[in-house]
C-alpha cells in the first residue's frame, strides 16, 4: 500500500473531548481539561492505522466559526485553507442539539465530516438514547458513537476516518434551508460564481458573506478582481432581506440553523427519564453559594499552598541531598583548588551547578502544584472560580479567568510567574489577558521568598508575622490598580469580549491524566527554565569574575599565601613529623581536613562520627593523626598550626574573593546605578545583588552571602548582613522588600511574556516599567520615610494604606466595554 | 423586562436580542435566540456574574451582557 498521508483535523464545542481524543489517537500527553479554551493553538500529530500514515490536528474549541474570536478565526482558517481530507466533529452526546450548531457549520464548509458522538457514558447516565443510523441520514456523514475517556468505540472512529478519507466515499451532506433568504443566498452565489472563485466552496462563501462576516469580505478582497462591486451587491442583499423580514441576517442565519438542530434532534434523540436536577448543580448550590462560595475558594487556594510549599518545601529536604550530590560529584570531577587561585573550570562548574540546582530544588513544589491543578482543572472547578471573582477582579481591567493565572504566579506567597503567564492562553479578552500578563510578574514568586526572609528575620524581628502578612498581601495591592491602570491607558485599544462561559458538568479526575500533565508541566519548567537559567548563569559568571585582579594585586595575595605557609613551616619546626609534610603534600593536608570538617558537618550521632572517622583514617592514617592528634605531642603541634594555616587561607580567599566582585563588571555597575538607587537606601552591595537576580531571583541572596562574606566561624547571613550594613534600618529593609516585589521579570518569566503576547516590545515593556515604578516605590518609601523620621514598621503601615486606598480607588473607575 | 433583571429560580423566555457586533454574535452562538426558555439558576457571590440554564446546558454571563437580552416572564 502507498503510504499516502491523510489529514485529520478534529473540530468541535469546547470541553466535548477533543483532546482526549487527539492523545487517545496519538499517544500524545496534550493538555485535558474541563475548562473552556485551554486550547487556543492548534496541535498537531500522527498514528498510523493499518499501515496508513494519519496526521491529526486538534483545533480550539469554538462554538461557531465566525471571525470574532481568535480560535475561531484559528480553527477557520485551518478548515480552509489547510484543506483536511476528513473533520471528525466530536460533540457531547449529552447535549447533541447544542452541538448540532457547529456541525451545521462544517458540514457547510463541504468537507467529509465524521460525527463523533462522544461521552456516550453521560448521555446513557441522564437515560438520553440517540437513533445513530436516523442522524446519519439526516446529516449525510458518518456517526460514530464513543466513550473515549475508557477508550470504547475508538476502533470504530478508527476504521470510519480511514473509509472516509478515501475520495470515492460520497455523501450528500445535509444542506441547512435558510427559508426566505434562500433567494438571496442564490443571488449571491450565481454573483460569485460568475466572477469565477473556485477556491472556496460558493454556498458557504453566500452565506458568510450574508452574515457580513468581516474575514469572508477579506478573502474576496484579496481573490477577485470585481470585489468591490461585489461586496456592494452583497450590501444591497442584505439591506433588501433585513428590510423584507424586519430581522438582522446574521440572526436569521442562525436561527435557521437552530432550528434545523432542533428538528434533527427531534428525530433522533429520546429522553427516556424526565429531567432530573443533574448532579454538577447541586454540588454548584455548595461552591457558588453566595456565602459558602468564597470560603471554599479560599479554602482550596490555602489548600494548594499548603500542600505544595509547606508540604513540598518538607519534601525538598529529601530530593536535596541528590541535588548536593551533583555537585559533590562536580566538584570531584574538577581539577582541586590551589592554596590561593581556584582553577576557573572548577569555579564555573560549581557555579553552574549551584545556579541550576536552586531552581531544580523546586521541582518537588512545582510537582504537587501542578498536580494539584490539573485535579482543579480536570474536575472543573476553574470556570467556578472564575464564575465567583469575575466580579471582584473586572473593577481592575481583569477577567474571572484571571484567577487560576494569579493563583499560580503567586496571589499570596510562592508561585510562579512562568506557569501563570503559560495559563493565561485561555483568557478570551484580550484587554484583560494583556494586564493579566503584565501583573503576574508583580505577584509573589517563590524566588523572592528568600529575601523576604532575609529581610524580616533582620529587621522586623519582633513583628515577623505582620510583616509577612504585609509582604503576602502588599503585591496584590500594587498590582490591581497597576492592572486598572494599564487598562485605562495602554490597553485601552485592545478587543474585549464578553464574559460568557460554559459552566461544565464536573468529572471524576483520571489519575493517569493528573499525574501525567503533572510531569508534563514540570518537565516543560525544567527545559524551559533551565536552559535560559543556565545562560544566563553563564553571563552572570562572566560579569561577576571579570576583569579579576591585575598583577600587583595577584602578586600580593601570592605573598600573603607564602607568609602564611612559612610561618606553619616555622611552627613545626623540629617536629617529628616535619619531614613528612613536604611542600607539595601541604595542599593535600589542607584539602583533607576541608573534606573532614565537610564530612562531619551536622552529624550528630556517634556510630556515624565514628564511622567517618573510620574512612579518614583508612585514607590517610597520617593525615588523620594530625586532625585526630589524641595524645601525640607532635601531632598537635601539627594540629595547631593547621589550623592557623588553614584560617589564613580562608582569609586570602574571602578578600580575593571580595576584591574580584568589587572590580567585577557588576561591581563597577553597581557603583554606576548609585544615583539612581540611593533616594531608595541600596548600597551599591545591594545594587550588585538585585542586578545578579535579574537571571533568577533567588540569586539576590546567593549574592549577598558572597558580598557579606564571614570572617570567622559559621554565622549566618543574617547576622554577617547587620554587621557589614552599619546604619542599614528597617526602613531600607522595607524599601528593599517593595522593590523586590516590583522586580522585572526574570529571563524566563520574560520570555513567556513575549511568546503570550507574541510580541518583543511588551516584553520590554514588561521590564521595564516594574524596574521604574519598584525605584519610585521604593524611593518613595525611603526618602519619604527618612524626612517623617518614620520607624520601618510605621512606613509600612503607611504604604499599606495608601496601596489599599489605591485599590479602592482605582477599582470605583468605571472600564468601557467595546465588544458591541 | 430583560434577562438581568430575572431572579434566580425564576424561568422566562427570551423575546428579543438587542446586542450588537460581537456579543450578538456570541449570544447567538451559545443559543440564545427568540422562543428558548432560560431559568435563572444563581447569581455568584458578588453578585455578577449569574448562571442560566438553557436545554440542560449552564451558561455564566455578566448581568450587563443579559441587558441586552429581552425577555418576557413565564
Ligand atoms: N464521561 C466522559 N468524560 C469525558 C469523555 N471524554 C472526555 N471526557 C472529559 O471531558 C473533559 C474535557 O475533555 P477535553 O479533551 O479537554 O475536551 P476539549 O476541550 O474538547 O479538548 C475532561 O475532563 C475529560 O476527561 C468521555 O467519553 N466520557
Ligand atoms: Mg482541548
Amino acid at each position: 500500500m502507498k503510504n499516502v498521508m491523510t489529514l485529520v483535523a478534529l473540530a468541535g464545542q469546547p470541553n466535548c473531548g477533543k483532546s482526549t481524543l487527539f492523545n487517545s489517537l496519538t499517544g500524545a500527553s496534550q493538555h485535558v481539561a474541563n475548562y473552556p479554551g485551554v486550547t487556543v493553538e492548534k496541535m498537531s500529530g500522527a498514528y498510523r492505522y493499518e499501515g496508513m500514515k494519519t496526521e491529526v490536528v486538534d483545533l480550539p474549541g469554538t462554538y461557531s466559526l465566525t471571525s470574532y474570536s481568535l480560535e475561531e478565526r484559528v480553527s477557520r482558517d485551518f478548515l480552509l485553507h489547510d484543506k483536511p481530507s476528513v473533520v471528525v466533529n466530536v460533540v457531547d452526546a449529552s447535549n447533541l442539539k447544542r452541538n448540532l450548531y457547529l456541525t451545521f457549520q462544517l458540514l457547510e464548509m463541504e468537507i467529509p465530516v465524521i460525527l463523533n458522538l462522544n461521552m456516550m457514558d453521560v448521555a446513557r447516565r441522564r437515560g438520553i438514547d440517540i437513533d445513530t443510523n436516523e442522524l446519519s441520514r439526516r446529516l449525510g456523514a458518518l456517526v460514530v458513537p464513543t466513550t473515549i475517556k475508557t477508550g470504547k468505540g475508538k476502533n470504530d472512529l478508527l476504521k470510519s476516518i480511514q473509509s472516509a478519507s478515501r475520495p470515492e466515499q460520497n455523501y450528500e451532506p445535509l444542506r441547512i434551508d435558510y427559508g426566505s433568504m434562500e433567494p438571496f443566498l442564490s443571488r449571491v452565489q450565481e454573483m460569485l460564481s460568475e466572477s469565477g472563485d473556485p477556491s472556496y466552496p460558493l454556498r458557504w462563501l453566500s452565506v458568510k458573506l450574508m452574515e457580513g462576516d468581516t474575514e469572508a469580505r477579506k478573502l474576496i478582497e484579496k481573490q477577485l478582481s470585481n470585489a468591490n462591486e461585489l461586496l456592494e451587491f452583497v450590501e444591497k442583499q442584505r439591506g433588501n432581506f433585513e428590510s423584507q423580514n424586519e430581522e438582522k441576517s446574521e440572526r436569521h442565519i442562525a436561527f435557521s440553523r437552530y432550528l434545523a438542530a432542533d428538528t434533527i434532534s427531534k428525530y433522533c434523540v429520546r429522553t427516556v427519564t424526565g429531567p432530573t436536577v443533574p448532579l454538577s448543580d447541586k454540588v454548584d448550590r455548595v461552591l457558588c453559594n453566595r456565602y459558602l462560595g468564597p470560603v471554599i475558594l479560599l479554602g482550596v487556594i490555602w489548600l494548594l499552598y499548603e500542600l505544595s510549599i509547606v508540604q513540598g518545601y518538607k519534601l525538598t529536604s529529601y530530593t536535596w541531598p541528590f541535588l548536593a550530590q551533583l555537585r559533590e560529584l562536580t566538584a570531584f570531577i574538577m581539577p582541586d583548588p590551589g592554596f590561593v587561585w581556584e582553577p576557573l573550570i572548577r569555579s564555573f562548574s560549581l557555579w553552574f551547578v549551584d545556579s541550576i540546582n536552586a531552581l531544580l530544588n523546586y521541582i518537588p513544589i512545582f510537582f504537587i502544584l501542578f498536580g494539584l491543578i490539573a485535579i482543579l482543572e480536570d474536575i472543573g472547578y476553574m470556570p467556578r472560580m472564575a464564575f465567583i471573582l469575575d466580579r471582584l477582579f473586572r473593577r481592575f481591567g481583569l477577567h474571572g479567568q484571571s484567577t487560576l493565572p494569579m493563583v499560580l504566579g503567586g496571589v499570596f506567597v510562592g508561585g510562579c510567574a512562568v506557569p501563570g503567564i503559560m495559563s493565561t492562553k485561555g483568557i478570551p479578552d484580550e484587554r484583560a489577558r494583556f494586564a493579566t500578563i503584565l501583573i503576574i510578574p508583580m505577584l509573589n514568586c517563590l524566588a523572592k521568598t528568600p529575601l523576604y526572609i532575609l529581610m524580616i528575620n533582620n529587621y522586623f524581628p519582633e513583628h515577623k508575622g505582620m510583616a509577612m502578612v504585609f509582604v503576602a498581601t502588599i503585591t496584590i495591592l500594587m498590582a490591581l490598580p497597576i492592572a486598572k491602570i494599564l487598562t485605562l491607558t495602554l490597553l485601552k485599544g485592545k478587543e474585549t469580549a464578553p464574559f460568557i462561559m460554559e459552566m461544565p458538568p464536573y468529572h471524576l479526575p483520571t489519575i493517569r491524566g493528573v499525574v501525567g500533565r503533572a510531569v508534563e508541566r514540570v518537565w516543560l519548567y525544567i527545559k524551559k527554565i533551565v536552559t535560559i537559567v543556565a545562560a544566563v548563569a553563564v553571563i552572570l559568571f562572566v560579569l561577576l569574575q571579570f576583569p579579576g585582579l591585575n598583577k600587583e594585586r595577584r602578586a600580593h595575595y601570592e605573598t600573603m599565601a607564602n607568609t602564611a605557609r612559612e610561618a606553619f613551616y616555622k611552627k613545626i619546626k623540629g617536629n617529628a613529623y616535619a619531614a613528612q609534610i613536604p611542600e607539595d603534600k601541604l595542599m593535600d593536608l589542607v584539602l583533607y581536613a576541608g573534606d573532614y570538617k565537610n564530612a562531619r558537618m551536622g552529624v550528630k550521632k556517634k556510630e556515624k562520627a565514628k564511622a567517618i572517622d573510620m574512612k579518614f583514617a583508612e585514607k590517610n592514617p597520617l593525615f588523620f593523626k594530625f586532625i585526630k592528634p589524641q595524645k601525640d605531642k607532635d601531632a598537635r603541634k601539627v594540629n595547631r598550626a593547621l589550623k592557623k594555616l588553614i584560617s589564613a587561607r580562608k582569609k586570602i580567599l574571602r578578600e580575593i574573593k571580595k576584591e574580584k566582585i568589587d572590580n567585577s563588571y557588576l561591581g563597577v555597575m553597581g557603583r554606576w546605578i548609585k544615583p539612581a538607587t540611593q533616594w531608595a537606601g541600596f548600597s551599591w552591595r545591594v545594587n550588585v545583588a538585585l542586578l545578579s537576580a535579574f537571571a533568577a531571583k533567588e540569586s539576590s541572596v546567593a549574592t549577598l552571602g558572597a558580598l557579606y562574606q564571614q570572617d570567622e566561624g559559621n554565622e549566618s547571613l543574617e547576622k554577617r548582613m547587620k554587621e557589614k550594613e552599619i546604619g542599614f534600618t528597617s526602613l531600607h529593609a522595607l524599601a528593599l522588600m517593595l522593590f523586590m516585589a516590583l522586580y522585572p521579570p526574570c529571563i524566563a518569566a520574560a520570555i513567556m511574556i513575549k511568546v503570550q503576547t507574541g510580541s518583543a516590545n511588551w516584553m520590554l515593556f514588561s521590564m521595564i516599567i516594574p524596574t521604574i515604578l519598584g525605584l519610585s516605590v521604593a524611593s518613595l518609601v525611603f526618602t519619604g520615610g527618612t524626612l517623617l523620621n518614620l520607624s520601618g514598621l510605621q512606613a509600612m503601615f503607611i504604604f499599606y494604606g495608601l496601596a489599599l486606598a489605591a485599590t479602592i480607588g482605582t477599582g470605583l473607575i468605571k472600564n468601557k466595554t467595546d465588544y458591541m | 423586562m430583560t434577562l438581568d433583571n430575572i431572579k434566580p429560580g425564576c424561568e422566562c423566555v427570551v423575546k428579543k436580542v438587542n446586542a450588537q457586533g460581537k456579543l450578538d454574535q456570541r449570544l447567538m452562538d451559545m443559543g440564545l435566540y427568540p422562543g428558548l426558555m432560560i431559568k435563572v439558576i444563581r447569581n455568584a457571590p458578588l453578585k455578577d456574574p449569574m448562571e442560566l440554564e438553557l436545554d440542560g446546558f449552564y451558561l455564566s454571563l455578566r448581568h450587563e451582557e443579559a441587558s441586552y437580552v429581552e425577555v418576557c416572564r413565564r
